[in-house]
């Protein structure tokens, strides 16, 4: 039997609804992200799931016209009242194309922490070898660490910015589909990789890849659009729940692979 | 290459699967041992865990059935986990066939049988044993132990047919003990049939690891 | 063979012919402007500095020394303004509600196309309005800058904008997701990955500068010393080509200025050319 546990909540929404301009992208979302663990959002695409991940470090603030109704908590604080630069450094963001910046390796990691006041060299290095370290990459690169990022390979590279995510010590690290670009070994050592870090951290992830959300990931997620297009949240349970008994047929529908 | 937290949910399956084997072999030497000495106590304590062990066989099947929906098992995996789903009903009839010794004895009641019991002990040990060298050929992988384990069903059979024959000639001798000698055949009928679920499970030891399926009865 | 064969041959031999003349009539230029231009060309044609007069005697040593006075010094006004209107059009305006700024910035996109689209004499003659009578430079390398930085900076910003659009979102999304501000944003990441476009912007406008004469005619003056100051007046090489053609009977000597300023686009352009080729093997 599942043992039910009360499990701490990290981040949640409650009500939150977000629009572009007049176009309602997520309708009414009340969700609960538990600390130190893996919670997947899944769904066809275009469900929003993205966009909610978005809401959690306020990255749509980027796009002119967003408006959000309801909140964002993280840790029981409004994220929409905390300055923006403060809250992306406790919620870090991971992003579907590996994205290091033309720089060594070393400067791609320490970007972080240089920004947030880090600027002893001695410092940074410990800091640096500590987040590759996590990021299960320091072996690989510990003596390329002033070759450029962009050298490495796809996998390399979603390492090193993950590195680069938990440099900055963030209590949250949010992964937009971390894995749909690389090849099916770097996933998994993506996945295996996620395994470590949720003693950590807080995971919330994006994927399109079920078997992905179904082998990583402690809670599930199940997002779909209703008649408006507006992104709807179904369901969210322990994965193993979700895989085995799902509560709501269109779950399972799309689980299964019957649409979607 | 490795699936680390995969493969460590797999020996942890592996792990519930022996450790609930286990409780059911001590379930059922104890049910022999307290119906020797008439330990009515006893008995009931077998009826009540089983109840656990029954639970715990669920929960196996459970973790299966997780491990399947979320982990996407092929080949050796699948083959473990559809094994594991396999055994642990046979390990849950077996813990079955104790309590069914355990009832018998509390229908027999206190007081002393017909005559102290031998073969059935020692059909029991037997048993208890090709249980235990099932679980471990599975756990290790060890075909050629799977292989060579049910020979041993004969020496049950051997010993049944000759506790059976021996029951008919009491019911000869003095016809009132029909009733207690009845049940005690049936205590031997179920540990007869535990011998024939360990070769259930060697034959699932060897589809795990051969992946073909073979009739060892 | 078919019709359809014979439609496309015929088609494939008129575009390479068309092809083929564009390419002859280059070669033509150009070659026609080295042949009768690089016998005439000594050292002494670089050391010394035009004489004057309607003989078009001397080399072309000042003209050579004003012109990189005004490539610097144009550039000089027109980079950093050019550059901070492409940051800011680019990196400042696009995520931004406010409706006044939306329509300034369609504005200013509106008014850099039309600059971009204006012959250079207008620039000339609102240099010489402007710099040389209304605020009384004078005709000066300082005046003829300024007309020329109206000129370039639209290319400049243009150029500038193109390689600030083709550094990968990811970058921007990458450093704000870490906390960086737009400024941190643009300074440590946009601007570094940014820097090679820039640069060939910067040199492709050095070249409008190399070959304008239209707005130096009118604020430059055309004296034929070596300048000493901003306020001096000079002739580009430009404009020293023209000089010597149409004020002087020293056609060859035209000639030969013409082939050396051939000479400098060229190598320009294959800078440029070497250092975007760079850029695009950099960023796979």
């Amino acid at each position: 039997m599942e043992t039910e546990r009360t499990e701490n909540t990290r981040m949640m929404t409650e009500n939150f609804s977000l629009f572009y301009g007049s176009f309602k992208a997520l309708n009414n979302i009340t969700i609960k992200i538990p600390a130190n663990r893996i919670t997947a959002f899944i769904g066809p695409s275009g469900c929003g799931k993205s966009t909610l991940l978005r809401s959690f470090n306020r990255m749509n603030d980027l796009i002119p016209g967003v408006i959000t109704t309801g909140a964002v908590f993280l840790d029981g604080g409004d994220v929409a009242r905390e300055d923006v630069v403060q809250l992306r450094k406790k919620v870090g963001m991971v992003f579907q194309r590996p994205n290091p910046f033309p720089k060594s390796i070393f400067d791609n990691v320490a970007y972080g922490p240089r920004l947030h006041g880090t600027k002893n060299r001695s410092d940074l290095a410990v800091l640096v070898e500590k987040s590759l370290k996590r990021a299960a990459l320091w072996e690989e690169v510990r003596d390329d660490l002033h070759k450029s990022g962009m050298s490495l390979s796809g996998g390399q590279q979603q390492r090193l910015c993950i590195a680069r995510a938990i440099a900055i010590e963030p209590e949250v690290i949010l992964m937009d589909e971390p894995a749909s670009a690389l090849d099916p070994v770097a996933t998994l050592k993506i996945e295996e990789l996620m395994n470590e870090l949720k003693k950590n951290y807080t995971i919330a992830i994006v994927t399109h890849n079920m078997q992905q959300a179904g082998r990583v990931s402690d809670y599930t997620a199940f997002m779909l659009t209703d008649e408006k297009r507006a992104g709807n949240l179904i369901e969210i349970g322990p994965t193993k729940q979700i895989f085995t008994t799902p509560s709501d047929s269109r779950t399972e529908d799309y689980i299964s692979g019957r649409f979607g | 290459m490795s699936r680390e937290s995969f493969d460590r949910e797999l020996q942890e399956l592996k792990r519930s699967l022996f450790q609930v084997t286990s409780e059911v072999r001590k379930n059922l030497a104890a049910s022999v041992k307290y119906l020797d000495k008439r330990d009515m106590q006893g008995a009931a304590m077998i009826i009540e865990s089983d109840e656990i062990i029954n639970l715990k066989c669920l929960e196996i099947e459970e973790q299966c059935l997780n491990i399947i929906a979320t982990q996407q098992p092929v080949a050796t995996d699948l083959r473990l986990l559809f094994s594991v789903l396999q055994i642990s009903t046979e390990i849950e009839r077996i813990g079955d066939y104790a309590k069914g010794i355990a009832r018998i004895s509390q229908k027999i009641g206190p007081g002393k049988l017909i005559k102290p019991l031998t073969s059935i002990p020692r059909m029991q040990e037997i048993a208890g044993q090709m249980l235990d060298d099932a679980i471990r050929a599975f756990t290790e992988d060890d075909e050629k132990a799977a292989r060579n384990i049910p020979a041993r069903d004969l020496q049950i059979d051997v010993l049944y047919n000759q506790v059976h024959r021996e029951l008919i000639t009491f019911i000869m001798e003095k016809p009132s003990n029909i009733e207690q000698t009845m049940m005690l055949d049936w205590v031997a009928h179920n540990i007869e049939r535990v011998g024939d679920r360990v070769v259930n499970i060697c034959e699932r030891v060897i589809f795990t690891v051969t992946g073909i399926p073979v009739d060892l009865n | 063979m078919n019709r359809r064969n014979l439609t496309q041959n015929t088609a494939f031999g008129v575009f390479w012919l068309t092809g083929a003349i564009a390419v002859l009539i280059m070669v033509f230029v150009v070659g026609y402007v080295m042949v009768k231009g690089l016998p005439g060309i000594t050292t002494e044609f670089f050391t010394t500095s035009p004489r004057g007069g309607l003989s078009g005697e001397g080399g072309i040593y000042s003209t050579i020394v004003t012109t990189f006075y005004m490539i610097i010094v144009t550039l000089t006004f027109a980079a950093p303004l050019g550059i901070g209107a492409a940051i800011y059009l680019t990196e400042y305006s696009s995520g931004t509600d406010n409706k006044a700024i939306c329509k300034l910035v369609s504005i200013a996109g509106f008014g850099v196309e039309i600059l971009a689209g204006v012959p250079s004499i207008i620039f000339g003659l609102f240099g010489y309005a402007l710099f040389v009578s209304a605020l009384n430079m004078g005709f000066s390398i300082l005046s003829a800058s300024l007309a020329g930085a109206c000129l370039i900076i639209p290319v400049i910003i243009r150029t500038t904008e193109e390689a600030l659009k083709s550094v990968p979102a990811g970058y921007r999304e990458g450093s704000l997701a870490l906390g960086a501000n737009r400024w941190e944003t643009t300074w440590k990441v946009v601007l570094p990955a940014a820097l090679r476009g820039i640069s060939t912007g910067i040199l492709l406008s050095a070249g409008r500068i190399v070959s304008e004469t239209a707005i130096f005619f009118v604020t430059l003056g055309g004296s034929y010393r070596v300048p000493h100051s901003l306020m001096s007046g000079g002739r580009t090489m430009a404009l020293h080509v023209y000089y010597l053609a149409m004020e002087t009977r020293a056609f060859d000597k035209a000639m030969s200025t013409a082939a050396v300023l051939v000479a400098m686009i060229i190598i320009m352009n294959l800078t440029i050319n070497t250092i975007t080729s760079r850029i695009s093997v950099k960023q796979r």
